[in-house]
């Protein structure tokens, strides 16, 4: 197994299918089959129309930057050596936003609007995390 | 509409080193055993409890102070809104002869127990949204509430156009009323702009100073129909209403269409329409102050500004002592001690009795005590002298 000593989602339920598809390097988010409205995180059924059907729907991986936080000082011990480090609400282009981090960018660059795009980062065998890249706008 | 009173207030010492010297149940039960005494009653007459979220138990409590005819125990689970949503319940158990007494005790050992950092490392299902929470914020290192409300602070500060120094100036403000507060744990210790602003940063935009205290302590009050308090000693305080409301969804903080729309965008106006009151109607607001920004958008989503407005809102001496609505007399979370939003209502109470001296408000009739809790839980009270 791997030493990564960091916070991992459960693979269970929802989670399991999310993470697996981000292990196949793709970002998937449910999308109601009856009025196609996009969420996230995972939910039983649209809260938009009531319908339980739904399709893990391709994203097309891009957003922007919604807003931020730096954090100076880790509350949590396994990222105690990681500060300061950003952490970041991504609006998807398709509406629904996810929290991740933008990779390559420092926390004085960071700025709300700038574009990005998902990548994914292997931090064990099992969970690939979803992250994102700046891109030119 | 029928009024329930607040008639009995309580509370331990507030500390940081060495430390409460009690158990977490036993802080409560001090606070609560003050309060009930003040109010003139014996324990066997407390027949309901409302225990803070998973802080306590109504048996224990109950089964510790003898509270022999217990009849009526709930728990509003909204974190640091629990208590001014207590009283919402409260009022309408002892209206409704649900019981005649209802006690709402809080208190923790914020210091020397566990800290929030370690709670959330050893117990996600402590951190609202249980499994989301798990699953998609830690992960990322999205672990404490610092960091949770301060995106919504960034966010603020884009789209407003908020700065550093009005977060500042909340917070200088605690610290002011503080120092007239001899039970504050920061009483004796002033701050100015420069320490604020040169404090280390915890989660941009909050600096250390942003941030609430982690202290031990308790407080408690008690609540009883109008009827019953009229034979009572202390002069009675009235919950003119109380609401609480949620934000949505409460689970999950990024994906709001409206980040800004928390529980009190919902509450306030409920509990001002049932009082038939308005936001400048209030004397002065306890604001449960987590953090600095809570504050500045609490009073812009009870109405006492336009959001967005906030920010010039607290500048200037608006919110201190002998300002349009001083905010927080006692020095809040931020500079009295982290007593779970109970304090503020104990605050409140006091300040509609009178006779606080150099530190209460001129001629004070009305007030307002907010609370926030979790993903953005908001609840308020409306009480009167
Ligand atoms: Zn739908």
């Amino acid at each position: 197994m791997s030493e990564y000593e960091k916070p991992l989602p459960v693979l269970e339920g929802f989670s399991a299918d999310f993470y697996g598809f981000c292990k196949q390097g793709e970002l998937r988010f449910q999308r109601c089959s009856e009025c196609q409205a996009w969420r996230h995180v995972p939910r039983e059924l649209c809260a938009e129309c009531g319908s339980w059907d739904w399709e893990w729907a391709l994203s097309s991986g891009k957003g922007e930057v919604f807003t931020f936080t730096v954090v100076g000082r880790a509350l949590h011990p396994a990222f105690a050596e990681d500060g300061p480090y950003a952490v970041t609400v991504v609006q998807m282009d398709e509406g629904v936003r996810v929290l991740s981090k933008v990779q390559g960018v420092s926390p004085e660059e960071l700025a709300i609007g700038m574009r990005v795009e998902v990548g994914f980062e292997a931090v064990t065998d099992a969970i690939h995390l979803p992250i994102f890249n700046r891109v030119s706008a | 509409m029928k009024e329930a009173c607040i008639v009995g207030i309580g509370e331990t010492d507030y500390c940081r080193k060495p430390g409460s010297g009690l158990s977490q149940l036993g802080v409560q039960l001090q606070a609560s055993a003050r309060a009930i005494g003040e109010a003139g009653l014996k324990a066997s007459e407390i027949d309901g409890i409302m225990p803070f979220p998973n802080l306590g138990r109504a048996e224990e409590i109950a089964a510790n102070l003898g509270c022999e005819n217990l009849r009526y125990a709930a728990t509003i689970h909204m974190g640091g809104a629990a208590p001014a949503a207590s009283l919402q319940s409260a009022a309408a158990a002892v209206n409704s002869g649900m019981a005649n007494y209802v006690l709402l005790p809080a208190g923790w050992n914020g210091y020397s127990g566990a800290r929030v950092r370690q709670t959330v490392s050893q117990d996600v299902s402590s951190i609202p949204g249980g499994a989301i929470a798990r699953d998609y914020y830690l992960p990322f290192g999205f672990t404490a509430p610092p960091q949770w409300y301060s995106v919504m602070a960034r966010r603020h500060m884009h789209e407003f156009g908020t700065r550093s120094e009005q977060l500042g100036a909340i917070a200088l403000t605690m610290r002011k009323h503080a120092q007239l507060n001899p039970k504050a744990v920061m009483h004796g210790k002033p701050m100015t702009m420069d320490d604020y602003l040169a404090s280390p940063m915890l989660a941009d935009p909050y600096r250390f100073f942003d941030c609430c205290l982690e202290t031990d302590g308790g407080a408690a009050v008690v609540v009883t129909s109008a009827e019953r308090a009229r034979d009572l000693p202390t002069r009675p305080v009235r919950i003119l209403a109380a609401a609480c409301g949620q934000p949505y969804p409460a689970d999950e903080i990024t994906n709001r269409r409206d980040i800004f729309k928390t529980g009190l965008t919902i509450a306030a106006p409920e509990a001002f329409g049932k009082a038939g009151l308005t936001p400048s109607d209030a004397d002065f607001a306890m604001i449960y102050d987590c953090f600095t920004f809570e504050v500045l958008q609490q009073l812009e989503e009870a109405g006492f500004c336009q959001r967005g407005e906030g920010g010039s809102f607290v500048e200037g001496g608006r919110i201190e002592l002998g300002g349009e609505l001083p905010v927080n007399t006692h020095g809040g979370l931020l500079s009295e001690a982290h007593v779970l939003g109970m304090s503020h209502i104990v605050e409140a109470v006091r300040q509609l009795r009178g006779g606080l001296g150099e530190r209460q408000v001129k001629d004070a009739q009305v007030g307002v005590v907010t609370g926030w809790g979790d993903f953005g839980d908001g609840s308020i009270a409306l009480l009167a002298r």
